[in-house]
Parts: C-alpha cells; sequence; structure tokens
C-alpha cells in the first residue's frame, strides 16, 4: 500500500475513467437533454461488451464489432423508447424492463456468463497491456463522440430533441413529434454506452453480463462530477461543448477517486455503496443549498430576533 | 376559411365525473375574422380551442382547415396549420433554451426536421428585427434563455413564434389572464398589431368582457357546450357589456353569475 502503486494505476485508472466517461456521454443525453431518466444502460454497457467479444473472437475486424455493438445499443434504446411512447409505459420502468430482458439478451449472445478475448491474439483499440496508447485512443474517441454530440445538437432535429426534453407540451405546439424524438435520443444514447461497453471489454480483455450492474449511477456520478467542477471553474460561461468535455473529466475523476479508495485497501465490495453515496450527495447538494439560503427555520430565527 | 361541423365532446363518458364539454359546435370563420369567445367557467370555451388544436381527438362531428379535413389529424400533425398562445406563460416556450433558439424551433413548424443548422445567422438577423419591433428589449439579449423573461415577454414571443410561419388560424386561449392589467394591454395592443398585419384568422378565448368587445370583428358567447350568441359586423362595433349581460340572461334564462366575468367588466 506504497504511493508507488497508487501511482502505477494511475494510467489505467484514467483509462477506464475515460470509458465510463464515454458510457456517461450517453447518460448525459438521456437524463439531463431528454429529462428521462434511462435505466436501459445498465443492460446495455453489457450488451456492447457480449457483441464485441463474440465478433472479435469470431474473427471480424475490431472496428466492425465495435460498430456492431453500436447498432445493438441503438436496438436496445429502440425497444426502451417503443415500451414506454407506443405502449405508454412510465420512462423508469421501460428502462427497468429492456434491462432485465437485456439480462437474458446478454447471455446468449456470450453462450455463458463471461468470456475472455485472449488478449494477444487481436489488435483490440484499447488494452490494459498498452495503457498509454489505450488512454490517447479512448481519448480520441470520446474527442469524435462530443464533437458528433456538439453538431447534432445544433441541427434542427437535435434542436427538437432538446424542446422535447425542455417543454413537451411546447413541442407538440410547434409540430414536433415528440414520441419519434423521444425514441432517436434512447436510441443515439444506448449505442454510445454499448460503444462504450465494447471499450471496457476490450481494455478488460473479458466480458461479462454483470458488467453493466450499477452503469447508471456511475454515469450519473460522472455527469455530476463534471458538472460541479465545469460550473466551479468557468461559472456561466460553461457552454454546451465545455459540458460534455467535462462529462468526460468526471469519468476520470470519478475513477480515479475509486482507484484512491481501492488503493486505501476498502474491501472492493464496498465500492459500489460508495459510489451511491457520493452519487447521492452530489443529487442533494443543489437542493440543500437552495434550502440553506431560504429556509423556514432561518425565517423563524429571523422573525424570532425582531420580536 | 375554418369550418367547426356539429362536434361533440364528452369527458370520462360512463363514469361519475361525466362532463359533455362539446354539445354539436358549429362555426365557420371567414379569412381574416377575429372572433373573441367568452363565457362562464366549464362552458366548453377553451375545450372548443383544444377540439380545433387537436390535443385530443373529437367524438362526433368534423373540423376543416380550408379543404383539409383535419379531424383525423394528431396535434403535433396539425401544428403545421395552427399558431397557439397558451395561458400559462410557461406552456409556449422552452425555457431552458434561448430566445433566438426558440424562434429557430418556431420557424421549422410544420417542415421536416432533419440535420440542417437548427438556426443560421440570416435567421438571426432576422429575428432580430423582429424582437425590436416588439420593443421590449429583447433584440439584444437574444442568447439569454427564455426562463429569465417574465410573463409579458414571454407571451410577447410566443405570440411571435405562433405566427413566424403564417398559420391558418391563430388560437388564443385566455393569454393574458396571467399577466397584470398593464402588460396584458401591452400583450393585447401587440396582439392586434400581428393579426392585422398577416390578416390572421384568430380565435381568442377571454374571460374579460371588456377585451371581448373592444378586439376582433366577431363575438361568440357559449354556455354548456354550445354557442349561444354569435354578433358580427356593425352589431359587435355597438355591443356593450349591458348588450351582452341582457343576451346571456334572454338565451339561457339564468343570470350572467361568473365573479371573474362581472368583476372584469
Amino acid at each position: 500500500m506504497t504511493l508507488v502503486t497508487l501511482l502505477n494505476r494511475m494510467p489505467g485508472d484514467v483509462a477506464i475513467g475515460i470509458i465510463w466517461g464515454i458510457m456517461a456521454l450517453g447518460v448525459y443525453l438521456t437524463f439531463r437533454i431528454l429529462n428521462f431518466a434511462d435505466l436501459t444502460v445498465d443492460g446495455s454497457f453489457a450488451t456492447g461488451g457480449a457483441v464485441a467479444v463474440v465478433l472479435i473472437t469470431g474473427g471480424v475486424p475490431v472496428p466492425v464489432a465495435m460498430a456492431a455493438a453500436f447498432a445493438a445499443g441503438v436496438l436496445a434504446g429502440l425497444c426502451t423508447g417503443i415500451f414506454h411512447t407506443l405502449l405508454g409505459i412510465p420512462d423508469i420502468l421501460s428502462g427497468i424492463l429492456m434491462q432485465l430482458a437485456l439480462y437474458s439478451i446478454n447471455v446468449f449472445i456470450l453462450g455463458g456468463a463471461n468470456k475472455a478475448i485472449g488478449v494477444g491474439k487481436y489488435n483490440l483499440c484499447v488494452s490494459m497491456l498498452k495503457v498509454t496508447p489505450s488512454i490517447v485512443v479512448a481519448l480520441l474517441i470520446s474527442g469524435a463522440l462530443i464533437a458528433v454530440m456538439y453538431w447534432y445538437f445544433g441541427t434542427a432535429q437535435g434542436s427538437a430533441i432538446r424542446a422535447t426534453g425542455n417543454n413537451p407540451a411546447m413541442s407538440r405546439a410547434q409540430g414536433i413529434n415528440i414520441g419519434l424524438m423521444k425514441v432517436i435520443a434512447l436510441a443515439l444514447s444506448n449505442g454510445m454506452v454499448a460503444l462504450s461497453g465494447s471499450m471496457m471489454a476490450q481494455l478488460n480483455g473479458y466480458t461479462d453480463v454483470g458488467m453493466g450492474r450499477g452503469a447508471i449511477v456511475i454515469g450519473l456520478a460522472a455527469v455530476i462530477i463534471g458538472e460541479v467542477l465545469c460550473h466551479a471553474i468557468f461559472r456561466k460561461n460553461s457552454g454546451f461543448l465545455l459540458r460534455l468535455i467535462f462529462v468526460i473529466v468526471g469519468g476520470i475523476i470519478y475513477y480515479m477517486v475509486m482507484g484512491f479508495i481501492s488503493w486505501l485497501r476498502v474491501p472492493t465490495d464496498g465500492l459500489k455503496l460508495f459510489t451511491a453515496l457520493i452519487v447521492a450527495a452530489f443529487l442533494a447538494v443543489p437542493y440543500l443549498k437552495g434550502k440553506a439560503n431560504s429556509s423556514f427555520r432561518k425565517a423563524g430565527r429571523r422573525g424570532a430576533n425582531r420580536e | 376559411m375554418i369550418e367547426v361541423k356539429n362536434i361533440y365532446k364528452t369527458f370520462n363518458p360512463g363514469t361519475i365525473n361525466e362532463k359533455k364539454a362539446l354539445n354539436g359546435v358549429d362555426l365557420t370563420l371567414e379569412d381574416g375574422d377575429f372572433v373573441t369567445v367568452i363565457g362562464g367557467n366549464g362552458a366548453g370555451k377553451s375545450t372548443l380551442l383544444n377540439a380545433i388544436a387537436g390535443v385530443w381527438p373529437v367524438d362526433e362531428g368534423s373540423i376543416y382547415f380550408d379543404d383539409v379535413n383535419v379531424t383525423g389529424l394528431c396535434e403535433y400533425r396539425r401544428a403545421k396549420y395552427l399558431g397557439r398562445v397558451f395561458q400559462d406563460p410557461m406552456t409556449g416556450t422552452a425555457a431552458d433554451m434561448q430566445i433566438d433558439e426558440n424562434l429557430a424551433l418556431a420557424a421549422r413548424r410544420g417542415k421536416r426536421r432533419l440535420w440542417g443548422w437548427g438556426i443560421t445567422a440570416s435567421e438571426r438577423e432576422k429575428y432580430r428585427e423582429m424582437l425590436r419591433e416588439l420593443d421590449l428589449g429583447l433584440e439584444d439579449r437574444m442568447s439569454a434563455k427564455v426562463g429569465l423573461l417574465s410573463g409579458g415577454q414571454r407571451q410577447a414571443l410566443t405570440l411571435l413564434m405562433a405566427t413566424l410561419v403564417k398559420p391558418k388560424m391563430l388560437l388564443l386561449d385566455e393569454h393574458t389572464a396571467a399577466l397584470d392589467p398593464k402588460t396584458a394591454a401591452k400583450v393585447l395592443a401587440t396582439t392586434d398589431r400581428i393579426v392585422e398585419e398577416h390578416h390572421l384568422t384568430t380565435m381568442m378565448v377571454t374571460h374579460n368582457m371588456r377585451d371581448a368587445i373592444a378586439h376582433g370583428n366577431r363575438l361568440i358567447m357559449m354556455d354548456e357546450g354550445r354557442i349561444i350568441v354569435d354578433i358580427r359586423g356593425e352589431e359587435k362595433k355597438r355591443l356593450t357589456i349591458e348588450d351582452l349581460l341582457h343576451k346571456f340572461e334572454e338565451v339561457s334564462g339564468e343570470e350572467f353569475a361568473n365573479d371573474q366575468a362581472i368583476l372584469s367588466k
């Protein structure tokens, strides 16, 4: 438990953090832009890993396997969207149903609960055996995704998705098919989540159907840590592009904190508990801050003092 | 021409809360007609507006915009033909989006929303000119979030958005009811200017009898889901509040017992 071991594990943590950050970009799309807490991601993250591992070990070129993982995520998001828009199932429940369904689907795809890639045999895009190049590749991929997202949400369709998340009644009155917009956003979001899952599987050299458990919370953690930091540094100048970049930064910080904690020999089984507490704390801070600024208790005290 | 033919709507049919909201409404508006709609609470004013807007399907009857039968079109498909301003200033705009972005969303009403830019530089210049005409200082704050605007500013912006693509019909659902009297008067003046400028067929629901008389070229009064009074032309110009109250009693056989309507004389 020396400082050297902490420093040694840091580059690997950064690589993992960037990949979680890519997943968090997908979470940002649904949670912040569409205003839809999509729990599908726990399943679609593992789907991405499963599809990629099965295809890569089957001899399919890595980029094609990653594209297929993205497509599988798109399909998963499509299903969640259809549950919600065409069948009228509430948003959270649609995600939970799809997450459960994906567990079985992922086992079918993998043909078991987990599968290794055989790292030396394939030309993987990221791998723990080559940490520094992996960080560069992961950064390039996240940069490309951020650029595409920045462009897309400036288009007429992207603006319509933002309007749908912001004010559905207004969107309908302006002729926006809000059901379609939700389905598109869910599909794109889960596509990105699955892409991230395919990278995580390559980085680790294996995949597991339980790989995505808690992904939504990790995604939220990255989104929220990024937002808090972005606001602290840039105040009101934090535009859309900066906020997207800070989602990745949030992912890196989240995983470095996790690395630090496991360096402290906190049992790994306790990490999910810790993650949940961090996210709860960050979600609660804005609310509590508002309460602190105007609370009945303070008003009562002020009123009492004046008597 | 807008034609509403014998429409019926019952909410919660077969339950204890059953409410016959529209009972055979017939209405034909000529191009450029500006009709004000008054009536007590639950008379069916807003229901008629929502039926035209397609918020839900009607039970019976049909609705035509010119030669297009829109009865079977859902709300977002019908939006192509309609400009709408709501009672709640929060409803008509996207609070977390910029002023210019809201206008750009409205400019694409009825068009396919694909991968062209959501807003262009030349559009921005056009919007700046339009906002200047509103005279609210919004032209210098185009990249401000709409959530920062006051209720009156938001309603004026919603009006602009509703008429950016010329609609076959402008629907105003008590759009000044949530504003203070001074702001309400200003938004109404803006409404008159825009309706006149674009020669818009307009339907304005209001609780305020004075506004209903002062604006538009035609006035209808509703009661129990039916149109009970329809006044236009010269007769509308000479109309007074006393006439209206008298007419209401004559047709419905009861006193016009609506606090808001009486208080807002």
